[in-house]
């Protein structure tokens, strides 16, 4: 028996690996099905395009034609239509879910009897949902990236803006979308996951995370709140089309890592505090 | 700005202005003024837009006065809640007013003065008021600075614009106009803005006679004549920018049908040669878009900071432009701007051009009677009304025979178009009915043509010309074309139309129908404009990064004084180490009042079996909680193995727990979630013995089926397993047999006591006191949240025992039995007497029953601890 009165073997430290949490996770039918979806949806962008493309009325270009310019080009379309409310979705899910579901499942209590120490269990569980998180922003414009490139060649990226950029600038380019949207939607990760420890219904905490974020959509609208605007959390949410300019434009692209951390640390420390000294009675 | 903004003090003023010729009275003028919070300050002068009040600038004015400036704001004559006329910025009414305000803002105490009499003043004002802007800086020296928006250089041009330039037309700067005489009407607006103008007596309104004949005859004939463009031409900033020398702010918009491009280009030209000081913006926005920006602004009060007040940074000298990309202004797809070192070919370097050659043969059109149908190319005033909310660019359209079409090849990377295009086009009379036209009407568009023949008319702006006279034997005149200026990124692959027009909506065309074939000049080049620049990019995020390293640190912080708590939580009492659990004056209260445990002490000692009893809400439930760690004792504590329970404590890890119910993760198998649980423990596998927990819950193959298909007595059993998994020292279980079958409830029964038996501890809470008399060789007895009673079983029922008779006749029954020495019936049921025996053998009753004719068909000896239970507890509800 050690110091600490533990059973023999037993580590705090060794308790919910990350490599079981991820099996855990893994083996979960909304996982493989949102993972799944993700991959899906670049295809049926495609065939929407493809099926919808006799419409040759003269008004002004859209983004739908823009995304049929060349292969990189719809990789931004499919991160431009996704990136305010899919992905926002997709983090919230993975990260609502996390501690709630084991919560409505009764398995909460026998993680933290086993024992996982809260913080840990908190700590291991955002590990995995942030990892299905990243693999998920990063599967979509992977994906897109094949699926626009086989479909529509591998040209130039042409901004909104009409700004051009070679295949390989771009690519690259592209390649730290994904790594923005990650710094960025943390605090819908810290968000979901504080709601996450605060309710025993998975949905409510993926819901409120989504709900909170169109309602900051929906303030951002409204032009009397001025500048109080730019604390709203998705102020920076299209911030990553700078990524595309040349050169980056980096004030809104760090504006927004710091909106979205800052705001993911006062959430994940009020979830941890939470976390730490609520009575588990699911 | 910080959280508080500096307080700002309105106050509504009227000043008296004279009325200028042929104005008797005084005209009174409307204004505010806006105090900032330290004066004397200098002063700034804003004025509106043509059908707008000092109200409409208010935002603009209070901002300004934030910045530290006095700020008059004032409602043009003939506007709102001033008197006087609408003179369209006559030198000598609106200009005079003016001139008169920056008099009165010479004897305000709180106005800072360059000299007696001259007020440190700044200028700036959209449209009407920019206009407005230029005409008082050009005759007024004491204007120190100015900051003109979307507004004319003549106005008789913005009128009456004529694109076809048979001279030399200067092409330095990017988007120099032809500015040729004898226009084509510009009538949508014109008629909108007249109006526009607020309603008055007659059919004039609040116009002057003279401003009101000129519109009246305009909108009649179509045609400027001599007195009109006169007019007109004294009411343009073109008349004096070429004295200005205070330094200026330039704005005009991208999108802007009413005072183009070439309007702002004009002013820059005159500006720069007469020395002032001078920055162009062009924005995506204007009478077409949204009005100037709060970043615009913004711009603006840096430059009166840097101009009046001496602070801030150079706002230098250079070019912006913003490129608003192909789908119009949203708030989603922010103009990129652009910025460039100078505006062209003012002192600096010319514009350069990109030279395209343009195809196509001689094309005829024609122009139908009375000029409809007619192309439409924008929708002037929409956005006025609309905030600047639609995109216009897709409304054009052309009508089939009255355009001659020219066109460049696909290009083959793409090109920024960043001014006005310049073309040669020859155009030749075709009698129609006879009499060929002496002059053309033309209206010339560059359309951008993608691959997929989408045709885009960028800014929706065209460029009206009127060129005569035309040979009467139908030779061709040929001249070049300044089309009107535009920022438009145009992809690679797209070709550039050139469409010449015979109508357009906007304009006021000759009734006459007319026919004219269009072909391109000697030289068929489309010579377009493109200004390098970098794109504006935002200083360098200092401040952002300083808050991720200020995040960092409160991470960090927090992670040490979580770390920190919990080493102060561990807490072990060495002479406890072999005690299995004490709990001690423990108490747990939630909030609302419910006192859930109330002051439990009790003690199992190493290899006890002891069974936790009581109803249902008694708080053992909760008990077993906090033996988990899963809530936090209000008061008194728990000791396992002599270390005290807290949330995720180590000792934990000897306690194996069932409590209220299974939970399992439904989409795994039983077994993977058993092996998945035991993963999670961090514990080595070998530990887990995860084969003997399997035959505990004899689950057969159903172990590989997923747990969402379990029974509920499947589940339980499993969860009962995996409370085993590991051998703990400590097995809690909280109502092991709830749902299980009697079969299974015996064979629990067997395994705890096995389990016990190899010198393990095992508390088991129930209800069901059967049970826990025979299962358990100790007990704890809780009703209400407090110890009723503890001990052995067998102290606990001592002293008791009841017999349950079920008889046919029981009410004889309970006769015959009251007859018998010492025995006390208890109750009467239907069937049943339960009595108490006091020692009397149990046969011995039954012999007596038997013998008085009674049918016995079972003797039971009644739960003896629920006896002491309902003794204990005194008559409550057990279930």
């Amino acid at each position: 028996m050690n110091a600490f009165g533990a059973a023999p073997g037993y580590r705090a430290a060794a308790t919910l690996p990350l490599r079981v949490e991820l099996v855990r996770q893994l083996r979960r039918r909304r996982t493989v099905l949102t993972l799944g979806f993700l991959a899906l949806l670049p295809f049926l962008l495609l065939l929407a395009f493809t099926v919808g493309r006799d419409d040759r009325n003269r008004g002004a270009a859209t983004l739908v034609d823009l995304a049929t310019a060349g292969g990189l080009n719809f990789v931004v379309f499919t991160i431009f239509s996704t990136a305010n409310f899919l992905l926002v979705l997709v983090v919230a899910l993975f990260f609502g879910d996390s501690v709630a579901s084991e919560a409505s499942w009764s398995s909460l209590r026998y993680l933290l009897a086993a024992p996982v120490p809260r913080g840990r269990l908190l700590r291991q569980k955002a590990g995995v949902a942030a990892l299905l998180s990243v693999f998920a922003l990063v599967l979509l414009p992977a994906v897109a990236m094949a699926v626009g490139v086989l479909a529509y060649g591998a040209g130039n990226l042409v901004s909104p803006t009409g700004q051009s950029l070679d295949f390989a600038t771009a690519a690259g380019r592209l390649a730290l979308v994904p790594v923005y949207l990650a710094v960025h939607l943390a605090w819908v990760a810290g968000l979901a996951l504080l709601l996450s420890v605060s309710t025993d219904a998975p949905l409510g905490a993926v819901g409120g995370a989504v709900m909170m974020s169109i309602l900051s959509q929906i303030l951002e609208t409204i032009e009397a709140l001025g500048d109080l605007r730019d604390y709203l959390p998705t102020r920076f949410n299209s911030a990553w089309a700078d990524l595309l300019a040349s050169p980056i434009d980096w004030t809104d692209l760090a504006s927004g890592a710091f909106s979205g951390l800052a705001y993911a640390t006062a959430f994940g420390l009020a979830a941890r505090y939470r976390f730490a000294t609520k009575d588990i009675t699911s | 700005m910080g959280p508080h903004p500096p307080p700002v003090t309105a106050e509504n003023v009227v000043i008296d202005v004279p009325g200028g010729p042929g104005v008797a009275t005084a005209v009174q003028l409307d204004a505010t003024v806006y105090r900032p919070a330290v004066t004397p300050a200098p002063a700034v002068l804003v004025a509106h837009g043509f059908g707008g009040s000092k109200d409409s600038v208010s935002a603009q004015a209070t901002a300004l006065a934030r910045r530290g400036f006095v700020v008059l704001a004032w409602t043009a004559r003939g506007f709102g809640a001033s008197s006087g006329q609408i003179a369209l910025d006559s030198p000598d009414y609106e200009v005079a007013d003016a001139r008169a305000l920056v008099d009165w803002l010479a004897k305000r105490p709180d106005v800072v003065r360059d000299a007696p009499g001259d007020p440190r003043v700044g200028v700036t004002g959209a449209s009407y008021g920019g206009a407005l802007a230029l005409l008082l800086a050009g005759t007024d020296r004491r204007v120190d600075a100015l900051a003109p928006e979307i507004t004319w250089n003549d106005l008789a041009q913005a009128l009456f614009p004529n694109a076809a330039g048979q001279g030399s037309i200067p092409s330095d700067t990017p988007a120099a106009g032809a500015f040729a005489p004898n226009g084509v009407f510009k009538r949508d607006w014109a008629g909108y803005f007249f109006g526009a103008g607020p309603a008055g007596p007659g059919p004039c309104g609040r116009f002057r006679p003279e401003i009101c004949a000129a519109y009246v005859q305009a909108a009649t004939t179509g045609g400027p004549t001599p007195q009109i463009v006169a007019m007109l031409h004294r009411s343009s900033p073109a008349t004096v920018a070429g004295t200005i020398t205070a330094p200026t702010l330039l704005i005009q918009g991208e999108q802007d049908t009413l005072f183009g491009l070439d309007q702002a280009d004009a002013t820059a030209r005159q500006l720069a040669a007469a020395g002032a000081p001078l920055k162009v913006i062009w924005y995506a926005g204007g009478h077409d878009g949204a009005p100037p920006t709060a970043a615009l602004q913004d711009q603006v009060g840096d430059w009166f900071d840097y101009y009046l007040r001496r602070i801030g940074t150079n706002p230098g000298m250079g070019f912006d432009y913003q490129v608003q990309g192909i789908f119009g202004t949203r708030r989603d797809l922010a103009p990129r701007t652009v910025h460039a070192a100078a505006y062209p070919g003012l002192g600096s370097a010319p514009v350069q051009h990109r030279e395209l050659i343009l195809y196509g043969t001689p094309q005829q059109v024609v122009r139908p009677p009375g000029g409809s149908p007619a192309a439409l190319s924008s929708l002037p005033g929409l956005n006025v009304l609309r905030g600047g909310a639609v995109n216009l660019d897709g409304v054009a359209m052309d009508v089939p025979g009255q355009s001659a079409m020219f066109v460049t090849d696909p290009l083959p990377d793409p090109v920024e178009i960043v001014g006005a295009p310049r073309m040669r086009l020859r155009v030749a009379a075709t009698p129609t009915a006879g009499v060929p036209p002496t002059e053309a009407v033309l209206f010339v568009k560059l359309y951008d043509l993608g691959p997929d023949g989408r045709r885009t008319l960028p800014g929706g702006v065209v460029a009206p010309v009127r060129i005569g006279p035309l040979p009467a034997g139908g030779g061709p005149v040929e001249f070049t074309v300044t089309l009107a200026g535009v920022v438009r990124p145009v992809q690679a692959g797209h070709r550039l139309v050139i469409a010449v027009a015979t109508t357009d909506r906007g304009y006021a065309l000759p009734a006459q129908p007319a026919g004219y074939t269009v072909s391109l000049g000697d030289d068929a080049h489309l010579a377009v404009p493109v200004v390098a620049g970098e794109q504006a990019a935002g200083p360098f995020p200092t401040v952002q990064l300083a808050g991720l390293g200020g995040l960092a640190a409160v991470v960090a912080v927090s992670g040490v004084l979580a770390a920190l708590r919990r080493r102060r939580a561990e807490d072990a009492d060495p002479g406890l180490v072999e005690v299995p659990l004490v709990v001690t004056g423990l108490t747990k209260c939630y909030p609302g009042g419910l006192t859930a445990v109330d002051e439990l002490s009790f003690r199992v000692e190493h290899g006890q079996v002891l069974g936790l009893l009581g109803p249902n809400g008694a708080g053992k439930t909760t008990v077993l909680r906090m033996l988990m760690g899963l809530i936090q004792p209000t008061s008194g504590e728990l000791r396992a193995f002599g270390h005290r329970v807290n949330a995720g404590a180590a000792v934990l890890s000897r306690i194996g727990s069932f409590v209220e119910g299974p939970g399992f993760l439904p989409h795994l198998t039983g077994i993977d979630n058993l092996r998945l649980y035991w993963a999670a423990t961090g514990r080595p596998p070998a530990d887990a013995g995860i084969d003997d927990v399997l035959a505990i819950a004899g689950l057969g193959h159903a172990v590989h089926r997923r747990v969402a298909t379990y029974s509920h007595g499947m589940r339980q059993r499993l969860a009962i397993a995996q409370a085993m998994l590991g051998r703990p020292d400590l097995l809690v279980l909280d109502e092991p047999t709830n749902g299980l079958d009697p079969p299974q409830i015996h064979a629990m029964r067997e395994v705890l006591r096995a389990y016990a038996a190899r010198g393990a501890t095992v508390l088991v809470s129930s209800h069901l006191l059967a049970e826990v008399e025979q299962i358990c060789s100790h007990v704890v007895v809780m009703h209400r949240g407090a110890l009723v009673a503890a001990g052995t079983v067998a102290e606990i029922v001592a002293g008791t025992g009841t017999v349950s008779f079920t008889v046919d006749d029981p009410v004889h029954a309970a006769a015959v039995l009251r007859g018998l020495t010492g025995v006390d019936v208890m109750e009467v049921e239907r069937h049943v007497v339960h009595a108490h025996l006091d020692g009397l053998p149990c046969a011995a009753a039954v012999t007596a029953l038997v013998g008085a004719g009674i049918g016995v068909e079972a003797v039971a000896a009644r739960q003896a601890l629920e006896e002491a239970f309902l003794q204990l507890v005194s008559g409550e509800a057990v279930e």
